[in-house]
């Protein structure tokens, strides 16, 4: 029987403030010793209280606003039991009964809006790494801030899982609220999929796979619980309400616990923490920073960039923002599609890309014909090495030598000493002749005369003219 | 209280604290003794002074500090087997302010464990003796400090008060215990009750010394955000007409020793041209059923943190994972303490939530309101501390709920947040200390202070 599946999806972002969100300790823990970030509160020493980061609301109400989400105007913290050593305070501070974010959506690229319900604010835990006789605990990433994106059950297919995602990843991104790394857990997606009949009014039984961390790994994951339990009604048997884990290896979902077992979390206010009361005001000045979104982009570059060009460099918010920048953007946005992103260190050039004048200036010499496009991509890749990277481009092209001669004095002793040469001699006559493909060997030949210096256009006109 | 100077050297003080404390070991006052790093302390301070350098306002001053405030000096047990072996890199906001006026800790005080209790029978250490009578109780949760005031141990103790842990043990022991309005003193560093009613306060044997300590120690401190501006050095001085009392606390269930102790000071208040006004205060008979659902859910919440793994106590017989939270929670804790975590986590469970929980916040709120009418017809309130004198060792320890209703008088005061000083008001007969408190609105704090001062002329 055919199926219509119901998908709902619960989204965590790790926010990147400069401190946590109940301390004052770095919270960007990358390369450093487990168990470095960490304060007297992230530890949990008896009588320390939770102190709140006002950055982690400024970047929740642009998380918002990125999801043209309400902002609620008041807001609390609730405590979310749990005994585990990740979680040092034997509780979560989140927010389950007044959430900061309200309802909103997020468009996908065919149009289809799919509405999120809430999101809320909430510490991380901490990570353990088992051995076969003990385990370790590392508290560098207790309450790093979180904010968690509850969707509404809009999604009916695989490839609209992947887009949500895809489309929530890139408007965190451009909020710039996250660092947006997937491989390390920056962005973690749990999604919850049910079937119903074709028709049917109640939603079916759900089961939730937890913990993904690709948009292909939801899209492959969505897929394989539509037909897992595919198969499970068409034998009449049900499916279990359940949490359940995903393998990417095998590409198969497996039951961890099932949801009727589940832990009680005791919820309760958060009586460290007064409410969050924010005005209007302060409201409308934070989202004014929203930084321009993924659609702005694409209103701004339509039919100036190629549409396939696009899609690829949207996956870069820092790319973009410097597009933003540049004159010749359609020039620009070549080299950064297949030079830039060709490169095997890419990512880390993401970081320090040359600067807008860098750019316009190598867009215009080539514009110019004082580069040919070879000379053009020679330079470019200089602006992301260290030694030349603050260089101006005039300066990086003339050490490269790649800057092509437009003297058409100098040019045309080149082109007579090389029709003087013996050598060319039957190649000029051939010419006479008729025989036109002989001109690149001419060319060749004072390309090979100005070390490559001499701008071969202009060669072949001069040659034409000498051997009319 | 007497302060290091010229004529009297902070060793000297120091020592003599020492030494009472020692005389009275006995009655197990304190939990452990900081002798060391005291006498280290007080040669400091008077190498200061004899180089006429600048000292604080209680400089040389020794201080015995509850055993819930964290200092790097000692362990910080919360007179707990589970914290038995915590000793804290970190000072309490207290403990630092006090240390920066010179204050000396000469001594860790025995308390209820983390605070559970009327009597400081709780205490891991075992009970403190009342300061007059070694067959009674001292009170509780801070019956080691109020003890250290009463026999002049000490000048001033540190308490905390989460349903009357300052006041009554001040009362059984006839000395002043202050709570201050909720959110004046910083929480941060003490371990943790109940979050929304704990409060910072302090045993002293005048008010004088009340204001000065409230003077050092009030104030918001950015890492406790429930604290409130430093209002309590900018009150302005209000003019008093009008002292209630509580019409619904007038019964034969309260002590006749009290009820006289009260009668006499309210004719007193009238002699002075003070108005007395009966208030009719009934949603404070609910008082004791909130405050015994609304702290068991903060108190299960906020002992989760002692679990075996990090710090503190760790079960020996624990085989995995599961087993070293429960072994280690279930021998580090007394058995209030579990009685407390079990209602706590019952209150919250889901299902229970809005029947328990919930309801009881919204009475919550009902008090605070009739607590703010109350303040709209009189100046202070006068009333009991608790319905007994200090009673007998051993008397309630196998009847909690008679223990818990020893709290009827005190708790209101914690729900509404509001600031209650217990003053002395004489003994019983045979010598048993008896106190009233002096109950005003929110933030009065100072102008209350003042007008207790009054209250001591009548001895």
């Amino acid at each position: 029987m055919k199926y219509y599946p119901t998908i709902g999806i619960e989204c965590h972002v790790q926010l990147s403030t400069k401190t946590k969100l109940f301390s004052e300790v770095d919270n960007d823990a990358r390369g450093k010793e487990p168990n470095s970030c960490v304060s007297p509160v992230d530890y949990a020493l008896p009588g320390m209280l939770p102190r709140l980061n006002g950055e982690a609301i400024k970047f929740a109400i642009r998380a918002g606003r990125a999801m043209n989400c309400e902002i609620n105007a008041s807001s609390r913290f609730d405590r979310k039991h749990y005994f585990y050593p990740d979680s040092p305070k034997g509780y979560q501070i989140t927010q389950f009964y007044h959430p900061i974010i309200g309802a909103g959506y997020i468009e996908l690229p065919d149009g289809k809006k799919i509405r999120i319900e809430h999101a809320h604010l909430e510490g991380d835990a901490g990570k353990l790494t088992h051995f076969s006789t003990y385990s370790l605990v590392d508290l560098n990433r207790v309450d790093t801030p979180l904010i968690e994106i509850v969707s509404m059950p809009d999604i009916h297919s695989a490839k609209d899982a992947h887009d949500y995602c895809k489309a929530l990843w890139r408007a965190m991104c451009y909020a710039e609220v996250t660092n947006g790394d997937l491989y390390n857990g920056n962005m973690r997606f749990d999604v919850n999929v049910s079937l119903a009949e074709e028709g049917a009014k109640e939603l079916g039984t759900r089961a939730e796979v937890k913990n993904l961390n690709s948009f292909k790994s939801v899209e492959r994951a969505v897929e394989y619980e539509i037909k897992r339990q595919s198969k499970l009604l068409d034998k009449g048997e049900r499916v279990i309400q359940e949490t359940r884990g995903w393998n990417d290896a095998t590409g198969e979902t497996t039951g961890q616990r099932s949801k009727e077992e589940a832990k009680d979390y005791r919820y309760m206010p958060e009586p460290d923490l007064p409410p969050i009361n924010l005005n209007q005001e302060f409201i409308d000045e934070e989202s004014k920073k929203l930084p321009l979104m993924p659609k702005d982009y694409k209103e701004k570059f339509t039919g100036k960039i190629a549409d396939d060009t696009l899609e690829v460099l949207l996956d870069y918010p820092p790319l973009m923002k410097k597009l933003a920048e540049i004159e010749d953007a359609k020039r620009v946005s070549n080299w950064f599609a297949s030079v830039l992103l060709a490169e095997e260190k890419s990512a880390e050039y993401l970081n320090d890309l040359p600067t807008a004048k860098q750019l316009d200036d190598l867009a215009e010499m080539t514009e110019k014909g004082e580069l040919s496009s070879t000379g053009a991509k020679e330079v470019f890749l200089k602006f992301f090495d260290p030694e030349m990277s603050k260089r101006d481009t005039k300066t990086i092209a003339k050490e490269l030598g790649v800057i092509q001669e437009n003297d058409l004095g100098e040019l045309e002793k080149i082109v007579d000493e090389v029709l003087a040469d013996p050598a060319t001699k039957q190649a000029q006559e051939d010419f006479k002749a008729g025989q036109e493909k002989v001109i690149g060997f001419l060319v060749g030949q004072v390309m090979k005369v100005s070390k490559g210096k001499a701008n071969p256009s202009s060669a072949q006109q001069i040659l034409r003219q000498k051997l009319k | 209280m007497k302060i290091a100077d010229k004529n009297t050297s902070a060793v000297s003080l120091v020592k003599e604290a020492l030494e009472k404390a020692k005389k009275y070991e006995d009655k197990h006052i304190f939990v452990s003794l900081n002798e060391e790093n005291a006498l280290k302390k007080a040669e400091e301070i008077d190498k200061k002074i004899a180089k006429g350098e600048k000292v604080g306002r209680l400089a040389g001053v020794p201080y015995a500090l509850k055993d819930n405030f964290l200092s790097k000096e000692g362990n910080t047990t919360a007179s707990s087997l589970i914290l038995e072996p915590f000793h804290s890199p970190i000072d309490s906001t207290t403990v630092k302010k006090l240390e920066e006026e010179g204050a000396i800790m000469i001594g860790r005080t025995n308390m209820d464990s983390f605070a559970h209790g009327s009597s400081t029978e709780n205490s891991y250490f075992g009970p403190t003796k009342n300061a007059k009578d070694d067959e009674r109780v001292a009170g509780g949760s801070s019956g080691g400090s109020a003890v250290a005031v009463a026999l002049d141990i000490v000048p001033f103790a540190t308490g905390t008060d989460t349903g009357g842990s300052i006041r009554q043990p001040a009362s059984f022991n006839g000395v002043y215990g202050f709570k201050p309005t909720y959110g004046t003193i910083s929480r941060y560093g003490v371990v943790a009750m109940a979050s929304s009613t704990d409060c910072i306060g302090f045993f002293t044997k005048n008010t004088e010394d009340m204001n000065l300590l409230m003077e050092i120690c009030a104030g918001q401190d950015s890492n406790d955000m429930t604290t409130l501006p430093d209002y309590y050095n900018e009150t302005e001085e209000k003019e008093v007409k009008k002292i209630g009392i509580i019409k619904d606390f007038d019964n034969d269930k309260v002590d006749e020793n009290i009820r006289n102790a009260l009668a006499k000071k309210v004719e007193f208040l009238k002699q002075k041209g003070y108005e007395i006004v009966e208030l009719s205060m009934p949603t404070l008979k609910y008082a004791l059923a909130v405050y015994y659902i609304i702290v068991p859910a903060e108190v299960s919440s906020n002992l989760s943190r002692h679990d075996g793994i990090r710090y503190g106590y760790r079960s020996d017989n624990a085989k995995d994972l599961g087993e070293i939270f429960s072994k280690s929670r279930n021998e580090g804790f007394m058995s209030e303490n579990k009685r407390r975590i079990m209602i706590g986590n019952f209150v919250l469970s889901s299902g229970f939530y809005d029947a328990y929980y919930l309801k009881a916040q919204k009475a919550r709120t009902k008090i605070i309101e009739e607590y703010k009418n109350a303040f709209e017809k009189v100046d202070y309130i006068l009333t009991p501390v608790s319905p007994n004198p200090a009673f007998r060792l051993g008397e309630k320890v196998n009847d909690p709920v008679s223990m818990y209703l020893e709290d009827v008088m005190s708790v209101p005061i914690n729900l509404a947040g509001v600031p209650s000083l217990a003053v002395p008001a004489g003994t019983t007969e045979t010598g048993l200390p008896l106190g009233l408190q002096i109950v005003g609105p929110r933030r009065s704090d100072k102008n209350l202070l003042k007008f207790a001062k009054i209250l001591e002329e009548d001895k």
